[in-house]
Parts: C-alpha cells; sequence; structure tokens
C-alpha cells in the first residue's frame, strides 16, 4: 500500500494566504521575527462498557496563531475565522500583546538561528487513517471488546475506549521556512474488573498495549495480539484478586517496558527538558534536579544507562519532522554511560546555551493547538537496550528475592523530579530466578539517581517496546502532548516496595 | 472593501437546529476569550490573547431498538462550518446503536437575557495588574529574589439550543493567580495563589509581599524525618483533596462496586456514615462567589454525563451531609439504574464543618507543635477501594511549635485518603473562597473551603524536591 499523502481537505484551506497577510502585518509593525502556524486537529474518541457504546464523539479544532518577537518581547494572539481582516487583526493582537510584554521583560528574546526550509512536507507513517474508517466498525471492535472479557468468570464489568487524532500544521515564519505536516496516532486501550466476593476486594486489569503513532492497521494487523491479550486479561484478573498482600520492604525488581516507560517519562524525559532546569516551569510543572551546572558530571544513573532523545523515531508520538519553531527534528544523547550529557531545547534556549547543540535548537518546541503558544516539549526520550543480548527470563534469573512489574498504572513525582512512586497491572514475586505467583498491593518509590543508578542490567533488544502517553501535562495555560519512551526490560537492585493497603491504614 | 458580518453565537444556533434532518438536535455554541500573562526568573515568559468559537452539534436519530446520537464539535464562525458538523452529527446518530441514556428531552425553556451577545476579556483585564508586577520583578531582583507565575482570565458565553424548545444562555468568568518564589540560591521556595472572577480583587504588590513572608518563614532549615506529623492542611490543599472526592463519586461506578462510594455485596454507600458528623460537601450554582452554569451542558455521554440530560436545571446538591452520603454524580440513566434522585455534576464545590470556626492564623495559633503546608502537588490515585491517593508537600512545609512558625521542613512524599482524612481531622476553620494548586488551573477552580488539622497525616518519604 503507498503511503498516505496530505489530506487534501487540509490542503483547500487558505493557510498559505492567511500566513502571507499576518506574516506581512507583523512585518509591517515592526517585528523582529514573526511565525505563522495553522492548525486542524481532529479527534474521535469511542468509549463502550459492558456491551454497549456509551460514549461517541468527533471534535475538530481549527484555528490559527501569530506569534512575534517585538522590541525584545513574545507577543501571541490566536484566532478561528480564516479571513485575511482576521489573520491581520489578530497579527495587531500579538504585536500589541508584545507591547505591553516589553515592559515586564527583562531579558530580551533571542532565537539561535535555524537553516530556511523553503516548501517542504512531511506525512507520519502509517497505513490507514483510523478516521478514514467507519466508526459503526470501529465501535463493533470495542464492543466485541468488552464482550469477550465478560466471558471471563472473574470480570465484572470491562471497558473499552478508542482514541484517535489526525493533526495537521502548517507553519512559515519571516525567514522563509515554511512547512506542512500531517501526523496520525491512536490510542486503543480496555480493562476488566472484578470483585473476591470472600475477601470483598475488587480489582481491575487493563490491556498494556501502548498508544502509537500508526493507522487502524495497528488494531488488525500483526503489531499487538489483542485476541492473546484479551484472552489472557481475565485470567490475570482472577489471579490477582486471589493473590496475597506484598510485605513492605527492600526487593529486586526486573521491570517490563509497560511499566518503565512511564518511570522513564516523569524521572528522564521531564528532568531533561531544559526550560524545567532554567526554572520557566516553576509555577506549575517544576524545575529539574538536573541542573544545567552538572551537565558533563551528574551521574544519572549506572554504566548500562544510555538514553536517547529523538523526534525522528518511526511511529513516535513525538516524531514529527518540523517542529513549531521550523526546525528540522533530530536525535541525540541525553544521558550517555550513566552521565547527563544533554538537554531538550527551542531555539531561545538554542541561542542562550550556543555550546550545547553547535547554536542550534534540537527540535522540541510544540503546542497542542493552534490557540496555544509553543513551549519547550519533549522529544520520545528513550531508553536503548543493551549490547548483551539479555532477554526478561535472563534477568528474572538474575534475582533471588524480587519482584517483576507489568504495565502502568498510578504514578506520581516531585516538582523537581527527585522522589517517585508508581504502581503497576500486575506484579509477580520472585523466588531463587523464577515466577512465583501474583502479589496486590505493590506500589515502588524511589529517588530518581538512586534508582537510576541501582539499574545492574538492560535487556537485549528483542525486550524493547516503545511505550507512550497521549496525555502529558505541562505549561500555563495547560497544553497535552504525546510522546513515546522505548526502553527493554531492565533489572534495579535493592528498591524500597511500599503495601498500599499498611499505606491506607492508621 | 468590506467585510461580510459574521454570524452570531445565537444565529449559528438556529442555524444548526434548522439544518439538521435527525429527529432531533441540540447546538452548543461556545464563545471564548481568554488573555494570560506567564513569568520567571522576574521576567515575563511568555503570553497570549486567543479567541475561540466552538460549536458541537447533537443528533438524536430513532433507530430500530431505540434512540441513538452523534456527537460533533469544531471550531466554528460561519454557517457553512456549522452546516458541515450538523451533516456528520445526522450521519453519526442515523449509523449509531441505541443509546442506553435515551430519556426524554428537556423541553421548553428560554433564558432572559438569550439575545444578549458574548462577553468577553482582553490583555486590558490586565491594566492594573501588569504595572504592579513589573514594579514587584523590580523589587525581588533588588531583594535577591526570584519570582514565577502565571495569570489567566477566560470569559466563556455558552448558548445552548434544541429542537425541543431550549434557548440558554450562560456566561462564566474564570480567573486565577499563582505566584512562586524562591532565593536566588534556590534553596527555599514558597508560593500564594487564588480564583478571582475579574482580577479587580487580585493585586499584585500583596502576591509578591505574601511570597516574601513565606520565603522569610523559612530562613531556617529543619530537616525531619518521614513519619505521622499533626499537619494544618490549608484551604487550598483541602481543596484539591475534596476535587478527588468528589471527581471520583460516579453513581454509577459506586452502584457496580468499582469505587469508594461501592457499598461491599452491591449498591452504593448512599444514607452510611462517610464522614464525621458536621462534614457537609455540597455544590450549588448559586454559591456567592462560586457562580457557575445553573443547567446540564455536556456534548457527549459517558458515565457522569448524559447528552439526553442537556438542559436539565441544577440546584444545591448535597453530597454528605452531616457525615452522611447524601448524593452521588447522577444522570438520570443512572439514576434510573441506581433508584436514587438525579443529581448532576455542577461547576463548583464546598466543604463546610459544623463547628468549624476562625482562621487559619488561629489554627497556627492554637497548634503546639505540627506543620502547616501550602500546597500539594502530583495527586494520583493509588487504590480506590479506599481512595488511597498519593503526592509530594510543595512550596513550604512551615513547622510550627508553641503557636508560632519556627522555620521550614523539607518536602514529603504523603499517601493519603480524602474520604478517610473527613473521619480524621481534630479541627476546622470556617470555610473561606479557596483555588486548588493542582486541579485549579484547567480544571476546577470554584471551590470554597476551611483548613483542616489532621492529627496524623501519613507522610511517607522524604522528598528532596524543592
Amino acid at each position: 500500500m503507498s503511503a498516505p499523502g496530505l489530506d487534501p481537505t487540509f490542503s483547500d484551506l487558505p493557510h498559505r494566504r492567511l500566513g502571507d497577510v499576518a506574516l506581512a502585518r507583523a512585518q509591517e509593525l515592526g517585528a523582529s521575527h514573526a511565525d505563522f502556524r495553522l492548525e486542524r486537529n481532529r479527534y474521535q474518541y469511542l468509549g463502550a462498557r459492558d456491551g454497549v457504546l456509551q460514549t461517541a464523539s468527533d471534535a475538530e479544532d481549527l484555528g490559527f496563531a501569530v506569534r512575534v518577537v517585538h522590541g525584545g518581547a513574545w507577543g501571541f494572539a490566536s484566532g478561528v475565522v480564516l479571513t485575511d481582516d482576521e489573520a491581520r487583526r489578530v497579527a495587531e493582537t500579538a504585536v500589541a500583546v508584545a507591547r505591553v510584554a516589553a515592559a515586564m521583560t527583562t531579558t530580551p528574546v533571542e532565537l539561535a538561528p535555524e537553516p530556511v526550509h523553503d516548501d517542504v512536507t512531511w506525512v507520519s507513517g502509517y497505513d490507514v487513517n483510523p478516521l478514514d474508517v467507519p466508526t459503526r466498525e470501529k465501535a463493533a471492535l470495542l464492543v466485541d471488546w468488552t464482550e469477550r472479557l465478560r466471558t471471563g468468570a472473574a470480570v465484572a464489568h470491562a471497558t473499552a475506549f478508542l482514541q484517535q487524532v489526525q493533526e495537521n500544521k502548517y507553519y512559515a515564519d519571516l525567514s522563509g521556512t515554511r512547512t506542512t505536516q500531517q501526523r496520525v496516532r491512536l490510542q486503543p486501550g480496555f480493562e476488566a474488573t472484578g470483585e473476591d466476593e470472600q475477601s470483598g476486594i475488587f480489582d481491575s486489569m487493563a490491556s498494556i498495549a501502548p498508544p502509537v503513532g500508526r493507522g487502524w492497521e495497528y488494531l488488525t494487523g500483526s503489531h499487538w495480539d489483542w485476541d492473546a491479550e484479551l484472552a489472557e486479561v481475565p485470567d490475570l484478573l482472577a489471579e490477582k484478586l486471589k493473590a496475597p498482600s506484598v510485605e513492605a520492604g527492600t526487593y529486586d525488581l526486573v521491570v517490563h517496558p509497560s511499566n518503565l516507560w512511564l518511570t522513564i517519562h516523569e524521572s528522564i524525559g521531564h528532568a531533561t527538558e531544559l526550560d524545567r532546569a532554567l526554572g520557566y516551569e516553576a509555577n506549575y510543572a517544576g524545575t529539574s534536579f538536573a541542573t544545567y551546572d552538572k551537565l558533563g558530571t551528574l551521574q544519572y544513573g549506572s554504566p548500562v544507562m544510555n538514553v536517547l532523545g529523538d523526534r525522528t523515531q518511526e511511529h513516535g508520538l513525538a516524531t514529527v519532522g518540523y517542529d513549531d519553531e521550523g526546525v528540522q527534528t533530530q536525535s541525540w544523547n541525553i544521558v550517555r554511560d550513566g552521565v547527563l550529557v544533554g538537554y531538550q531545547l527551542d531555539r531561545s534556549m538554542g541561542h542562550l546555551k550556543p555550546e550545547l547543540n553547535d547554536g542550534r535548537s534540537n527540535g522540541c518546541a510544540y503546542a497542542d493547538s493552534s490557540g496555544h503558544i509553543p513551549i519547550q516539549r519533549m522529544a520520545n526520550v528513550s531508553l536503548l537496550p543493551g549490547t548483551e543480548d539479555l532477554s526478561t527470563d535472563d534477568l528474572i534469573a538474575r534475582v533471588e528475592r524480587g519482584i517483576y512489574v507489568v504495565g502502568d498504572k498510578s504514578w506520581s513525582i516531585d516538582m523537581q523530579r527527585f522522589n517517585f512512586q508508581f504502581t503497576g497491572q500486575r506484579f509477580y514475586q520472585i523466588t531463587d530466578g523464577k515466577l512465583d505467583g501474583m502479589l496486590r498491593d505493590v506500589a515502588y518509590q524511589a529517588t530518581t539517581t538512586d534508582f537510576w543508578g541501582s539499574m545492574e542490567a538492560v535487556g537485549g533488544p528483542d525486550t524493547w517496546v516503545l511505550g507512550g502517553a497521549f496525555n502529558c501535562g505541562k505549561a500555563q495555560p495547560g497544553q497535552v502532548a504525546a510522546v513515546s519512551h522505548g526502553c527493554p526490560t531492565s533489572l534495579f537492585r535493592g528498591v524500597n516496595i511500599l503495601n498500599t493497603i499498611d499505606e491506607a491504614g492508621h | 472593501m468590506t467585510t461580510p458580518l459574521r454570524p452570531t453565537a445565537q444565529q449559528l444556533v438556529e442555524h444548526a437546529l434548522a439544518t439538521s434532518t435527525a429527529d432531533d438536535c441540540i447546538a452548543i455554541v461556545r464563545d471564548v476569550t481568554s488573555a494570560n500573562l506567564r513569568w520567571a526568573n522576574n521576567t515575563l515568559t511568555t503570553n497570549g490573547v486567543m479567541t475561540e468559537v466552538s460549536v458541537t452539534v447533537v443528533s438524536f436519530a430513532e433507530v430500530d431498538g431505540g434512540t441513538a446520537t452523534g456527537s460533533v464539535s469544531g471550531s466554528a464562525s460561519t454557517t457553512e462550518q456549522v452546516t458541515a458538523l450538523v451533516t456528520a452529527a445526522d450521519a453519526a446518530a442515523r449509523a449509531g446503536s441505541p443509546a442506553e441514556d435515551a430519556r426524554e428531552l428537556i423541553g421548553d425553556a428560554t433564558s432572559p437575557d438569550w439575545e444578549t451577545g458574548p462577553e468577553t476579556t482582553d490583555i486590558g483585564v490586565y491594566d492594573a495588574f501588569a504595572p504592579a508586577l513589573g514594579e514587584a520583578f523590580r523589587q525581588a531582583t533588588g531583594e535577591d529574589r526570584l519570582l514565577y507565575g502565571f495569570v489567566n482570565h477566560d470569559v466563556a458565553t455558552t448558548y445552548l439550543g434544541s429542537s425541543r424548545g431550549l434557548r440558554l444562555r450562560h456566561v462564566q468568568p474564570t480567573g486565577h493567580f499563582a505566584c512562586t518564589g524562591k532565593d536566588t540560591s534556590l534553596s527555599r521556595s514558597a508560593w500564594t495563589g487564588g480564583a478571582t472572577r475579574d482580577f479587580s480583587d487580585v493585586d499584585a504588590a500583596a502576591m509578591a509581599a505574601t511570597v516574601a513572608q513565606r520565603l522569610a518563614w523559612a530562613e531556617r532549615r529543619i530537616d525531619l524525618p518521614a513519619g505521622r506529623y499533626d499537619t494544618i492542611l490549608p484551604p487550598s490543599s483541602v481543596a484539591d483533596l475534596m476535587i478527588d472526592a468528589y471527581w471520583g463519586a460516579g453513581a454509577r461506578v459506586a452502584h457496580e462496586g468499582e469505587s469508594v462510594y461501592s457499598r461491599r455485596g452491591g449498591g452504593t454507600r448512599i444514607g452510611d456514615k462517610v464522614a464525621a458528623p458536621g462534614v457537609h460537601l455540597f455544590s450549588d450554582p448559586a454559591h456567592p462567589g462560586l457562580e457557575c452554569a445553573p443547567f446540564v451542558i455536556t456534548g457527549s455521554s459517558d458515565n457522569t454525563d448524559s447528552v439526553f440530560d442537556n438542559g436539565l436545571a441544577l440546584e444545591r446538591t448535597d453530597w454528605i451531609r452531616d457525615g452522611l452520603l447524601t448524593g452521588l454524580l447522577q444522570t438520570r440513566h443512572s439514576a434510573g439504574m441506581t433508584g436514587q434522585p438525579v443529581t448532576p455534576m455542577i461547576d463548583n464545590l464546598v466543604l463546610e464543618v459544623g463547628d468549624g470556626a476562625g482562621s487559619i492564623d488561629d489554627m497556627i495559633a492554637g497548634t503546639q507543635r505540627g506543620l502547616l503546608l501550602t500546597c500539594l502537588w502530583y495527586i494520583r490515585e493509588v487504590d480506590p477501594q479506599t481512595m488511597l491517593l498519593t503526592g509530594l508537600t510543595r512550596d513550604g512545609v512551615y513547622v510550627v511549635e508553641d503557636g508560632e512558625i519556627v522555620g521550614a521542613a523539607n518536602n514529603f512524599r504523603w499517601n493519603e485518603s480524602p474520604i478517610d482524612l473527613l473521619n480524621r481531622f481534630s479541627a476546622a476553620t470556617q470555610s473561606v473562597p479557596s483555588f486548588s494548586r493542582e486541579w485549579g488551573d484547567d480544571y476546577f477552580s470554584r471551590t470554597a473551603t476551611p483548613a483542616l488539622r489532621i492529627p496524623d497525616f501519613n507522610m511517607s518519604s522524604v522528598s528532596q524536591g524543592v
């Protein structure tokens, strides 16, 4: 099947004309930099519960924004009416906002240079746009999933959902860069819940399938074995409901990629956003312990820890051709042999820290819609597999008394990215190198550098899975982002395990 | 050059209803304007003025076995764009399966101000605030402090019309301010923030002074280990926790055995004692200072929302009355399942404690040895059985000795259940307008809560984060 091209219903929009009008007006008003971004994002969310389609909603977000540097200050404005007059008005508003901002801007804004990318097009890798598939067909699939789950004896209720996104974006700036891009992504999921009548405990078991930058083929092809997982989950839930409660204490952990991706997201992905290290998020998402003075010296983790920032990873959720400042995307090292060696940058940070990437941004500025200003945002940040071809079983075999962790669930980390606590979908006791039944009520709690410092071994390329999320939150006003994190199964020594029932007691 | 007049919001509603060929149709037009300023390190970082007009069309079609719905929304400011939404919604409804939440649609009701245009805001809302903020930056720089923060103001005017005669309008102003301060060595951090409807009551100088005072409190550092502490939760932190308790109060999931509000063996805990006597948790669209939409507005159905309920009148609803669970978040559909009254979600929340008295300063003065928190942060559910939540303390854990603040401790990770805390608190203040640090920005900013003193708050581990 040939790769899909740009959606003609986007190409037919007047983005080029509006961009020309807005940029000309901004230049006329004295902007030293101006960029124009028109975005159309299409979403469909479907949700089923117990054999019934419960939620079906289609949404489209279409609008444009003008961002200027004027008098050394940023000015940003956005609108939704696609006329020349409105393009001019929004450009004028952006300049007016910059004038207000100038009085409070004590450090003038300067941007790292970027080569001109004149009229380039980029489309993400997928076969079938899920928004082109009839809703009835997708709804039937989700309803069927809930019905299949409910055939399990332990399952009282079952839910399934599918979020789909098609993102189109046109960017133009005064230097002459013009990019037109299209991305497709989807997140399917399901969950079964049940109760153990004897104990009165209720619990759930969810799919561990990651969200992906792929099309409908993810649900119909061989990328994920949905049938096997649907068949397995009711039995896994039954086992979890009968499992003994964990004894709190120190354990070795073997962590599957379906859980470890989120720990990477929180403790490495966010901690190496340079805007956080510089304090821009101090009032909201927080700062970072990985401050700039520690570049090149911070022992982030053990020597087997190698982390890549990458906006070019095939099927990654944060993958794109050019960012929202017209910068061509790249990949680079963030942690090498356990040492902090890189950050995620936008163009103003590229200017501020010219030693980091030869004075150039590494393409990590983006907004979630036309109504929001681009900020430094996360790349796909991934832990590399080991050169030795260790399997998950090999790693489990190294553990005398430990826990094997599968699937993500609850997550929380502090504002400087030191202290985190995670739970999971399922936990297996490891005794003398072998899995020894499930445990309940497990949470692992650690400090970032201690945890990654305790990583004794990473699995080989065969254990590596690209996980991720649609719902990363950051900035004020709040913006969401989709981002992927790949990792191998990995072995950690001496991690603090809590019993969550004990934590709730008093 | 002439510009064609843009259709009004009401015209977009009427166009949608006239264009739909489905059996019934609801059109919701939202006109939103907003203005924000963001700062860090004593300089402005980003800002913006945004305008948005979005239209949601919900179509209803009689299909084999019942009524199906289709919901399509999008940015739309022309009748052509609305036509496209209607066409898609009508088609989705006709292709859909019967909705389990189908109920008779709400009939005739017209807001007296239906014909009035949308209200708006712009950057001018900061005419007084902005220069005072600039002055606060200069003062902070001179005194070796760094300020970080954000102000946002938006005004959303919603027009809800239906083929059954609904013509309802609601104007919702929402605003908030917050400021974090740090010393230049970044070893101390403090915060203040609050909600506002129009910024006439927000004083940038007072905001900066509060942060300066709190940074001064933290000049003496007192390292404390994990453990259980006599802890004062300020109204902001109580708001964080109550919002979780509220969002988790869906009647259907409770009825089906999946929440802390489920009765073991079946059904909900409505009628059970879930909190200490004297505890009242309620929502009221007319609560002074927290006014919010007095009718249901929803674009899609799920466990706690039903598109069939659009336009349903909302009034004061008690969720917990004198310690007893009296209501859960209901649609008409879930009310039918559970046999309980129809009590949909309302966009504000008030916690009152019967014998709560005095201010947080009185509570501090009455504490012999304990902790005064500033904020909770990164709150997530760990165990739904008890609604065990985890999170961090943030921007100031102050140590109280003999009624005085004597210094600041390190931060902690905590694990606690908001429902359990409503049974364990040892004292409460009067309720005051509050602003949830965790959820107030983008989700839920209209709260009034007391400070609560918890004799044994579970600080599970130390966080090195500042």
